[in-house]
């Protein structure tokens, strides 16, 4: 099977549907004649021309706004934020119009697009430029929320996102485009909502998503060789969330840590650790714990950045304590 | 304008004072892409090089007593223009301890309250309201003081811009707005993404008079921030300015410009602000060959020493992840 980037993984899907569908067209700034901040969207432009491949002045509210009135009205256009700290710009539009245009409208009128960028900290870039906002998305009814953390998942979700008649936010990272993983040649979705047991094992459920994935199977790894055997699920999507693939898992391993990147207060995490503790309360047999950033703005300086973000041995700590083994 | 005018309008005091600013950013941020590429600083680290008149010949004509400054990102030469200490600045950019935002901030975040330099901000355009906020303290005090809000090519297109030109009219606050046209905002040239190319015409939508200013002459930006911070003291007047320069360097340092013609960065390095100044000075009598050799050594020097000072410089202490946020 092709060993791909995260980065072509999201470039093929894109590729692809538009190649499919001519009411797909990408929109962000930097996306056409750079080739995308991050090459993402290198080469498309060649291929699909200054039609489909739009670049856009800095105005995210204006450009976020534009895309979800082309797709009230039948395109299924691709928004790219440069990163989601720009989404912020743009979140009125977002929330206020394409999550409840649907609802709003009594039904008349489904808002078809997709929102997609780098999400969470990267390196050396400080509080504005470094941070995880999937709490802000996962909060809002009427759209969805996905969080891939492989090249296939990126590839595979994004196809049935940019399918999908709801709006949904694609959260990449900037620090995973460049991760591999094996992606099939040919045609295939990977479903909305869905979470996957990555890793299996009997000891404790460790759940995450997203870029903090990869520090999750590496706590999994540390904790085997401390004859600790973590099962860790992936999450994949936000909203919908698949809470039953974590509850299955708890049932058996009577443990969980939740890791999310994001602030702890109100977050992803902290809804999710407080459905495992109602529909699992019984099974449990320890509280369920929660590795999150540090509750403070992303530090410049490299040290205390890595501090701020969950780690391996902040992961193997908490999972101690679900044990009941602290040292 | 100020390409011809007599030398003796501004004496020799200040035209000294205005060449050694500038020569100083130069060596100053050469030296920091010196140490960009030695790994000692990290992240996004946006250089003003050939941009050195602007704010210099902007911020000389201030009394930072009473006015304020504020920019974006690309935010070193401002910094220094303020007085700041080149220590400090390049502590911050190591994100030592040292540095003026405790390392917390990086390049794109220095600030000096004391100096009235009020940052240093990552979200394009994000500054531009805040401006208009410090004018209406100003106002609301009635302390006669300016603010001057520096602004790229890019920022012109946000919201934040159109909203706050217009209550700084309506309710007369002494804003100098000043935008900074080098002509690109990141790889895109701002003929694209502008419906006006003359973006100083922009103020006349809200009343505001704009003006064209020659970005690479120290003397004309000068000129037209103090007439435009004489207006404004006296009544209240908000201004706009595009000065038109060029940055030398990419948008910022993984940046490898390929969207411009080497001829097109030649013809601005010809009219280099730098030497400008320096031929009329020599032009005038009032700078010798041997005097401005002196000058550049004591820049490079005093470079040197700011390197030297932030390598020696502690990290932040991990104790500090939590001070300054309030819980
Ligand atoms: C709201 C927002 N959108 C996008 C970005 C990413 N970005 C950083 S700088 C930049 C270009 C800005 O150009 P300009 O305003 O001309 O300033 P210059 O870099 O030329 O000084 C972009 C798109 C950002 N920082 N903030
Ligand atoms: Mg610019």
């Amino acid at each position: 099977m092709p060993i791909i980037t995260v980065r072509e993984a999201i470039r093929q899907a894109m590729d692809e549907e538009m190649a499919r569908d001519d009411r797909v067209c990408l929109i962000g700034e930097e996306v056409a004649e750079y080739n995308g901040a991050y090459k993402v969207s290198q080469g498309l432009w060649d291929k699909y021309g200054s039609r489909r491949v739009v670049d856009t002045p800095i105005a995210e509210e204006g450009f976020a706004g534009l895309g979800v009135g082309a797709a009230m009205t039948g395109l299924r256009p691709i928004v790219e934020f440069m990163t989601f700290n720009f989404a912020l710009m743009a979140i009125d539009q977002v929330i206020n119009n394409a999550a409840k245009m649907l609802y709003m409208s009594g039904g008349q009128i489904p808002v078809p697009i997709v929102f997609r960028g780098p999400n969470g900290p990267a390196e050396y870039l400080a509080a504005q430029h470094s941070q995880a906002l999937q709490s802000f998305f996962a909060h809002v009814p009427g759209l969805k929320v996905a969080a891939p953390s492989t090249p296939y998942d990126a590839k595979g979700l994004l196809k049935s996102a940019i399918r999908d008649d709801n709006p949904v936010i694609f959260l990449e990272a900037e620090l995973m485009y460049a991760w591999t993983g094996e992606v099939p040649d040919g045609e295939y979705l990977v479903p909305l909502g869905q979470g996957v047991v990555r890793r299996p094992g009997h000891d404790v459920t460790v759940v995450s998503f997203s870029k903090p994935m990869r520090v999750a199977l590496e706590a999994a790894d540390a904790l085997a060789a401390e004859g600790i055997d973590a099962e860790v699920v992936d999450l994949r999507s936000l909203r919908p969330l698949d809470d039953a693939v974590v509850c299955e898992s708890v049932r058996r391993t009577h443990r969980c840590v939740v890791v999310d990147e994001a602030w702890p207060v109100a977050s992803v995490g902290s809804h999710l650790a407080w459905l495992v503790s109602r529909n699992c309360f019984d099974d449990l047999d320890a509280p369920v714990e929660c590795v999150a950033s540090e509750d403070v703005p992303m530090p410049y300086n490299h040290r205390l950045e890595l501090a701020v973000q969950p780690s391996v041995e902040k992961i193997v700590r908490a999972v101690k304590r679900v044990m009941y083994r602290e040292s | 304008m100020a390409k011809n005018a007599d030398l003796k309008a501004y004496g020799r005091e200040l035209t000294a004072k205005l060449l050694r600013d500038m020569v100083l950013m130069r060596r100053f941020e050469e030296k920091a892409g010196q140490m960009y590429g030695l790994r000692k600083i990290g992240g996004f680290c946006h250089l003003y090089i050939g941009q050195e008149a602007v704010a210099t010949g902007a911020v000389a004509a201030l009394d930072l007593a009473r006015d304020y400054v504020i920019t974006a990102y690309r935010d070193h030469g401002h910094a220094l223009a303020c007085g700041m200490d080149p220590g400090a600045l390049m502590a911050e950019l190591y994100g030592k301890a040292t540095g003026c935002s405790k390392g917390k901030g990086g390049s794109m975040h220095l600030f000096d309250a004391p100096r009235h330099f009020l940052g240093g901000h990552g979200i394009v355009g994000g500054q531009i309201p805040l401006a208009a906020g410090v004018a209406f303290k100003i106002r609301y005090r009635d302390e006669g003081g300016v603010v001057l809000c520096f602004f790229g090519d890019g920022a012109i297109h946000q919201g934040a811009f159109h909203e706050s030109l217009n209550m700084a009219k309506i309710w007369k606050l002494p804003v100098i707005f000043i935008c900074e046209n080098n002509q690109y905002g990141m790889g895109t040239d701002f003929r694209r993404v502008s419906a006006v190319h003359d973006l100083h015409a922009m103020g006349c939508a809200y009343g505001i008079e704009g003006r064209l200013v020659d970005g690479m002459d120290v003397l004309a930006v000068y000129d037209a921030v103090r007439e435009a911070a004489e207006r404004a003291r006296a009544d209240g007047e908000p201004a706009f300015l595009e000065a038109r320069t060029y940055r030398y360097r990419g948008h910022s340092m993984s940046d490898p410009a390929k969207y411009r013609t080497k001829e097109e960065l030649q013809a601005y390095k010809e009219q280099d602000p730098i030497l400008i100044l320096k031929a009329r000075l020599e032009q005038a009598g009032w700078l010798e060959p041997a005097a401005y050799e002196a000058l550049d050594a004591e820049c490079k020097a005093v470079s040197e020493a700011a390197a030297a000072f932030a390598d020696q410089s502690p990290e932040p202490p991990l104790s500090d992840l939590y001070n300054d946020v309030l819980v």
